[in-house]
């Protein structure tokens, strides 16, 4: 345990040394100058816009984040050649691959808290300047503390991105392993049109196939709850719960390959 | 410094002065024609594929949609070119709405946007009906969109038995506001009259949500009370033909018999005309209360 931590210690500053954390900058200067641009651009629902470009800006920049450190995790060792530095040391493969992950799911997390602040920062200060007559008319209040319920779905789905992405660095290239990640992403967007497929086409085994994969790709479309939130609607426990622990036994999966597949290379 | 060291200056030097000439001789070039189309583009029109292509950001492509429907209806609206269209407003509407179907100010203004006539809107109140009918499928309790629905009816396609229904529809659903009942028997006993416009749109002035909406409700009360000075002005004028035996030359003949008190201005302040062949009370041009709605449409 305390070798996993060492290992996700040196990643987060790794992370951190890498600059990760400019596209905090970025975020914030977009989130602002948004704000004042939106009132310009559009007739009413401002706060709903801002709301939705926030959080989509922070799964985005999330996304980013755990595709493009993700797949450069081990590949990056095996590329400097520290990793025979590394496994000649007292350190299993399993603790430096689940090091590895911790780190950047440290990272990650850390990145999300302070883009959630800049977020909660902008609509305070919109909460601020604006009349109580049109505050009347929001859905919900600027600073719904409803909204923290899809910032802390789209960290679990982050989570299992980083853990893809990490899988596929295992045994691929970065360019490959990214392509790979996206490609999984998009594929678990459209969970729904594969478990309908039986609906679109007459064969029944393609209707199964369909089927099939909509239960074991991972359905990335259950981890969007912005829309809902932003129009003040119901998010239950139970929902947010059942999701969360469909997540983290999704990362315990994919975790868990990717310890294998280290194990068994051969890097002499 | 080195001899290559004032060189390379020398380069940048010549450079950036080649640069600023060629653009003064750009500047001093008359530009490029702009295209003679219109325009108007959509790539895609489908709802379901564009639902679908925004993967999880569909609230997000929902309002890029939504302010490329306000752009496009404010630039159309302020254009000059007869031959201009609104004809991108609807799919843009049913792009907004597909993908994020509890956009209500998108229903509402919507609706208001394709409903008016033209030139100020598309003059497709048909198009405000199948979208405000679009919302209440997606969201059968909202009695904002059965009202606007009612005021469509009311306003654009002049026909008060369909006004007063979905007024009343509205009223049945949950959180209507308790004047939409006599608002809907008004106009359904005596629908087509200035003082039930008069009492839709103080209604709407002093209890919508949206400013832009009160905005729009305070500017027909404007527009009606111009409507109300232009009648007692043509009695007037008409009184002034009976005494004298001729029409007025101008407002101060007027005021000289007593018929009025000075020079009469709308609500904007903008001088009245009167055409003194005519005897006909018009706004002045530039009154900003123009157009006043045309004998086919109510106020």
């Amino acid at each position: 345990m305390r070798t996993i931590g060492l290992v996700a210690i040196s990643v987060f500053r790794e992370s951190v040394r890498d600059k990760i954390l400019y596209s905090l900058v970025i975020f914030a200067v977009l989130m602002i100058s948004t704000s004042y641009l939106i009132g310009q651009l559009t007739a009413g629902q401002d706060v709903k816009i801002i709301k939705d470009l926030g959080l989509a800006s922070i799964s985005i920049f999330g996304l980013l984040i755990a595709v493009f450190m993700g797949i450069g995790l081990v590949w990056k060792e095996m590329e400097k050649r520290s990793i025979y530095a590394l496994l000649s040391k007292p350190i299993r493969r399993g603790e430096f691959v689940v090091g590895k992950y911790v780190g950047l799911v440290l990272t990650l997390f850390i990145n999300l808290g302070l883009m959630t602040v800049a977020f909660y920062a902008v609509l305070a200060y919109m909460d601020l300047t604006t009349s109580a007559d049109i505050r009347a008319s929001w859905a919900a209040p600027a600073t719904d503390i409803q909204m923290l319920r899809a910032v802390a779905l789209i960290m679990v789905e982050l989570m299992l991105v980083t853990a893809i992405a990490l899988f596929f660095s295992t045994f691929s290239t970065p360019f490959l392993s990214a392509m790979l990640t996206i490609g999984l992403w998009v594929i678990g967007h459209f969970n729904d049109d594969l478990r309908n497929v039986g609906g679109y086409v007459k064969s029944s085994v393609a209707a199964s196939i369909g089927k099939a994969l909509y239960y074991v790709l991972p359905n990335f479309a259950a981890f969007d709850a912005k829309a809902q939130v932003v129009h003040a609607q119901a998010v239950p426990a139970s929902y947010l719960v059942l999701t969360g622990v469909y997540g983290l036994v999704y990362v315990a999966f994919v975790l868990l390959g990717a310890v294998t597949i280290f194990s068994r290379r051969d890097f002499i | 410094m080195p001899r290559v060291g004032w060189l390379r200056i020398i380069a940048l030097a010549s450079l950036m002065a080649a640069v600023v000439g060629l653009q003064v001789v750009q500047a001093a070039h008359p530009p490029l024609p702009l295209p003679t189309d219109s325009g108007n583009m959509l790539y895609v029109r489908s709802p379901a594929f564009m639902k679908r292509a925004a993967l999880s950001y569909d609230a997000l492509v929902a309002d890029i949609y939504w302010i490329r429907t306000v752009q496009h209806y404010g630039s159309t609206k302020l254009a000059n070119d007869k031959k201009k269209q609104y004809d991108l407003l609807y799919p843009f509407l049913d792009l907004t709405t597909s993908l994020d179907p509890s956009f209500d100010i998108a229903y509402q203004f919507g609706a208001i946007f394709l409903a008016e006539p033209f030139p100020s809107g598309a003059g497709r109140p048909d198009q405000a009906i199948a979208l405000l009918q679009k919302g209440l499928r997606m969201r059968p309790a909202d009695w904002q969109l059965a009202q606007e629905l009612g005021f469509v009816y009311y306003w654009w396609l002049v026909d008060n038995q369909s006004a007063g229904e979905w007024f009343n529809r509205a009223a049945d659903m949950p959180g209507s506001p308790n004047w939409l009942r006599p608002l809907a028997a008004v106009t359904l006993a005596e629908g087509g009259n200035t003082a039930t416009s008069r009492k839709l749109w103080t209604q709407v002035a002093e209890t919508s949500e949206a400013d832009w909406l009160r905005r729009q409700a305070r500017f027909r009360l404007a527009q009606l009370d111009a409507m109300d000075e232009i009648d007692i002005l043509t009695r007037a004028v008409q009184t002034y033909r009976a005494r004298v035996g001729m029409l007025p030359h101008n407002w101060l003949e007027l005021v000289r018999v007593g018929l009025l008190r000075g020079i009469p201005v709308d609500p904007d302040r903008h001088m009245l005309e009167l055409n003194p062949e005519t005897g006909k009370v018009t706004l002045a041009p530039d009154s900003p209360l123009n157009p006043l709605p045309d004998s086919e449409h109510r106020l």
